[in-house]
């Protein structure tokens, strides 16, 4: 337990060191977006009745920062080891593939936490945000969390150059948060496009999390609950069974 | 049991053969070097027996417990001081020694690694940034990171490459110290004269084989004596010691020549040989074969 939790604080430690960059940069980005977006849309576009489109906006990039920047902490953190070598102070101790999953995904789900609930306290201001269901708020959020630090777990152990890990940010994750309904719903999409939207799991991650606030949603919450938590069941199989045969680590 | 038990290790990278069915025992508290040329399979060797790499066949065991099965184990008794200068440049020196201390499952360890710093000459820069520190210094916290867990098993790669004469010594003498006191120790080098005084015994690996495997003394006593070197002032070399002579072709005053003797005992007949010959001696050196010598015998065959 001591190694995992050696581990856990380290790469914790790793962002806070540069906090400016990990934690205020992107909280200073959502919160542009929040004020281009919602200036130029607020009088157009009411996406659920009776909720601004500022208010639509505040979860959505909330979820988007928490997303992104979880993918963010765990790739970056294990390319950066690899390309400098320092990886082997991780490889050489004693340390199960369930520890380097743990205290991975558990840092990247700290940072993206930490960023959403930055984004979170700056935009609240606003807009007029209602709290139907907080707990689901809180569970797609650690999920969505949970899932985007396993992909940036598996992302690093794949990638051998940054510029591959930039390609999966760039054209992956990035378009695929951007298209799950950060900035519009679905619903407004033509029926083509929202049955692209539905296939998904990003898509899924923010219209539960947005339900815990408003009361509203594309789809049930519950079922985008099942939907999420089998992707993330998914992909945390994936990554501890690449850890467990030192994929791409352990030559 | 072995400190460290490795049965005919393979290793292939693409078309190259790193290891070919390699085998060894090291025993518990030997100092033991593994030397060779670049690209004879010395860190890929280490690598394996530090899990840092799989081989394609073969085991590898640390006290009895399998790098791979008993991974947990065999990783706890190994500490390992790789050949690159890596380093995390987030934390500090101090910091990066209490993290390893707690990969490997300890807490409260500041008394051990203030102890290590100190034998290293670190404590000066316990809490300086890793990147500030000069090459030297960086891998003296390399040393220090491999030792915070007093692992039975110590494995040095090349630690001494492009390091100043200052911590060679103070290196040597904390690891020569670590031996005394019962840890096995594991070192591969390119300077020979630094394995020749510390290893006990030497493994010499060539194109990923095992070509020699002898204690020290024994290997350099078995592969070629001594030589006395001589140059001339006048005079010829007599026949009775030309079968003695290293290099073909006539012997002439002025020339230095090499000539073979086992013994210090031999050295007063041939002296006395020369004087009868009327020769006399110009120049005269006695030189010891050392593990260098054995080295290029060996290696020899290469290209």
């Amino acid at each position: 337990m001591i190694g995992f939790q050696t581990l856990l604080y380290k790469e914790v430690l790793r962002f806070w060191k540069v906090a400016t960059q990990t934690l205020m940069a992107p909280i200073v980005t959502a919160m542009l977006y929040l004020l281009i977006f919602g200036h130029v849309l607020e009088a157009h576009v009411q996406v659920f009745p009776g909720v601004s489109y500022t208010g639509f906006l505040v979860p959505g990039l909330v979820m988007m920062s928490v997303l992104q920047n979880a993918f963010a902490n765990s790739s970056s953190s294990l390319i950066q080891s690899k390309i400098t070598g320092n990886l082997v102070f991780v490889l050489l101790p004693p340390l199960s593939h369930w520890e380097l999953f743990g205290a991975y995904v558990l840092a990247s789900m700290v940072r993206g936490i930490a960023v959403g609930a930055g984004v979170f306290l700056i935009t609240v201001w606003f807009a007029k945000l209602s709290f139907v269901a907080p707990l689901w708020i809180v569970l797609f959020a650690l999920l969505g969390a949970a899932i985007l630090g396993t992909m940036g777990l598996i992302a690093g152990i794949w990638a051998e150059k940054f510029d591959q890990l930039a390609a999966f940010q760039n054209f992956l994750i990035v378009p695929a948060t951007f298209l799950a309904g950060v900035f519009y719903s679905v619903h407004s999409l033509p029926p083509f496009w929202q049955a692209v939207s539905h296939a998904n799991p990003f898509f899924y991650m923010i219209d539960g999390f947005r339900y815990g606030f408003f009361g509203h949603s594309d789809v049930p919450p519950v079922f985008s609950f099942g939907i999420v938590s089998v992707f993330f069941i998914v992909l945390a199989a994936i990554a501890v069974r690449l850890l467990k045969s030192g994929y791409k680590l352990r030559h | 049991m072995p400190a460290i038990q490795i049965s005919t290790v393979s290793k292939r990278y693409g078309s190259l053969q790193a290891l070919g069915g390699v085998s060894l025992a090291i025993d518990e508290g030997e100092f033991f070097g593994l030397l060779g040329p670049n690209g004879a399979g010395k860190t890929t060797l280490i690598s394996i027996i530090a899990g840092l790499s799989r081989a394609d066949s073969g085991t590898v065991s640390i006290h009895g417990h399998d790098v791979v099965t008993g991974y947990r184990k065999a990783r706890s008794l190994l500490g390992v001081v790789p050949q690159e200068l890596v380093f995390d440049p987030f934390f500090t020196v101090r910091e990066t020694l209490r993290m390893q201390s707690g990969y490997f499952g300890l807490k409260n360890n500041d008394g051990w690694i203030d102890e290590v710093m100190h034998h290293l000459d670190l404590t000066s820069k316990a809490d300086s940034n890793m990147r500030s520190l000069s090459g030297g210094m960086k891998r003296r916290v390399l040393v220090a990171q491999a030792l915070v867990h007093k692992p039975p098993v110590i494995m040095l790669d090349e630690p001494t490459a492009g390091v100043d004469v200052e911590l060679r010594q103070t290196l040597w003498q904390f690891i020569a110290r670590l031996n005394r006191e019962g840890h096995t120790v594991v070192l591969t080098t390119h300077y020979l004269e630094e394995a020749q005084a510390l290893c006990n015994r030497v493994a010499m690996l060539k194109a990923g084989q095992v070509v020699a495997l002898d204690s020290t003394a024994s290997l350099i006593k078995r592969i070629s004596g001594s030589q006395l070197v001589l140059r001339l002032a006048s005079g010829t070399l007599p026949d009775n010691l030309r079968h003695l002579v290293t290099q073909p072709g006539d012997v002439v005053a002025g020339q230095l020549t090499t000539l073979r003797v086992n013994d210090y005992a031999e050295v007063e007949p041939i002296l006395a040989s020369l004087r009868q010959a009327g020769a006399v001696i110009e120049d005269l050196q006695l030189h010891q074969a050392d593990l260098e010598d054995v080295f290029i015998q060996i290696m020899g065959g290469e290209k």
